[in-house]
């Protein structure tokens, strides 16, 4: 059914995609704890730099991606020089561009849940001998599992469509950094690519419809028998 | 062992402030009952001596041992005290078995607890499945469990229905009579304060 090059396209898409969610989520958990849990000065700055990709347009977020990432930038110039790695035009780069366009989706859906771990039945645990850590892993963390599930399909999904950072911060390398998105892109600029665009926009929709019912369900799941007392 | 509290705390426009001495009559264990109307702050007074919340002044000595005060303010995880809430706070994802255990130390007899509470059948449901006296008396299982020093009961009785109350009355007469563990309870309720109160202190 599919092309070859179709099929390279959503493999890109599945691998970049996976890619940015995995190394996304330990980061945005951690900042939707501390936005959730730790009152401090500040909080309010983190918090808007964390939406920034939200409602910046996303060239900008790209070409700030550029800077940083490039040769000469701050984070590109050392990986260059300690360990041979660059990042430009390659899939990796674009799933570091996935990943920071869809934290604050991620950072929104795991905090929500964070916020409704009930803080008495923390105490409780405090007052039975439970240090924080302890606290943490054993009421905390289980208790906000459905918002971390829904936070990384919602942020995968989020992922596999990301379209002007990409473009802006790694081309459009067919095998590397052409994903879902890009590839629709190209071939809407080619005279007959109309049915190759509509084959790759029903894959993409499909893959968007089927992680959104995933993270309901997932969130419904987790959340059954949570909510007791 | 006693309790020996002289607190207070200003919340919003009320100040919320107590003293109990530590009377001779006190020796040993029995039951101190706060009580009074609702919105007094009885149950700030707990949480105070459970270290939830901290005091603009005074002291909170028990058995003894300074839990606050002169500079002293010991951390929840460390009073050991058992806190029995007004609701069960039973942890939703574990079974009431994990429930019971979750403070326990090595060594702790959980069959005798669970044995005189009559909850040794519920280990392995659920916390959602459990009706409210189940609930309370697993919560006071899993306080007693912890190895306290001392209980702490806010209003334990107040959700319940009457025949349910009688189950976790005895529940407590046996605490303060057989296992002789201090404890300090609120209550609204004259005949409940009557009956458990060894000192009733009115706020």
């Amino acid at each position: 059914m599919l092309s070859a090059e179709e099929w390279t396209v959503v493999l890109l898409s599945l691998k970049v995609g996976a890619a940015a969610m995995i190394v996304t989520l330990p980061v945005a958990f951690a900042l939707a704890w501390l936005l959730a849990r730790v009152r401090f000065p500040g909080r309010v700055i983190v918090d808007a730099i964390v939406h920034l990709p939200l409602v910046v347009p996303p060239v900008v977020t790209g070409w700030i991606l550029l800077l940083a990432f490039g040769p000469d930038g701050p984070i590109g110039a050392p990986l260059e020089r300690w360990f041979g790695v660059t990042v430009l035009f390659r899939w990796t780069g674009a799933a570091i561009a996935a990943g920071v366009m869809a934290l604050p989706l991620m950072v929104r859906a795991m905090r929500l849940s964070i916020e409704a771990v009930d803080a008495r039945l923390e105490n409780a645990a405090r007052t039975l001998g439970a240090g924080p850590w302890r606290v943490f892993w054993t009421l905390t963390l289980p208790l906000s599992v459905p918002g971390i599930l829904a936070g990384a399909v919602l942020g995968f999904a989020r992922s596999i469509g990301e379209f002007g950072a990409t473009i802006t911060f790694v081309s459009n390398v067919p095998g590397e950094t052409r994903t879902l998105p890009l590839a629709i892109y190209s071939v809407l600029q080619q005279p007959d690519g109309d049915a190759m665009a509509m084959r790759l926009s029903a894959i993409s929709i499909a893959l968007s419809l089927a992680a959104l019912v995933a993270s309901e369900m997932l969130a419904r799941r987790a959340g059954r028998g949570l909510h007791v007392l | 062992m006693s309790f020996d509290i002289d607190v207070r705390k200003r919340l919003g426009d009320t100040e919320v402030a107590l003293t109990i001495e530590a009377g001779p009559g006190q020796a040993g264990s029995g039951a101190t009952v706060l009580f009074g109307p609702s919105g007094i702050g009885k149950t700030s007074i707990l949480n105070m001596v459970a270290g939830l919340l901290r005091p603009d002044s005074g002291h909170i000595v028990v058995g003894g041992r300074t839990l606050f005060g002169d500079g002293i303010d010991v951390p929840v995880q460390r009073r050991r005290a058992g806190y029995v809430f007004q609701e069960a706070r039973l942890f939703p994802h574990r079974r009431v078995g994990a429930n019971l255990t979750y403070g326990a130390v090595a060594g702790v007899d959980t069959a005798r607890v669970t044995g005189f509470l009559g909850i040794g059948h519920l280990l392995d449901r659920w916390p959602r499945s459990l009706s409210g006296g189940e609930a309370q008396r697993v919560a006071i299982g899993r306080a007693l469990l912890s190895d306290p020093d001392f209980l702490l009961l806010d209003e334990p009785l107040t959700s319940l229905d009457r025949p349910r109350r009688e189950e976790v009355m005895q529940a407590i007469e046996h605490i303060r009579g057989v296992l002789a563990l201090p404890i300090l309870m609120v209550t609204h309720d004259p005949e409940e304060a009557e009956r458990i109160g060894t000192r009733i202190v009115r706020m």
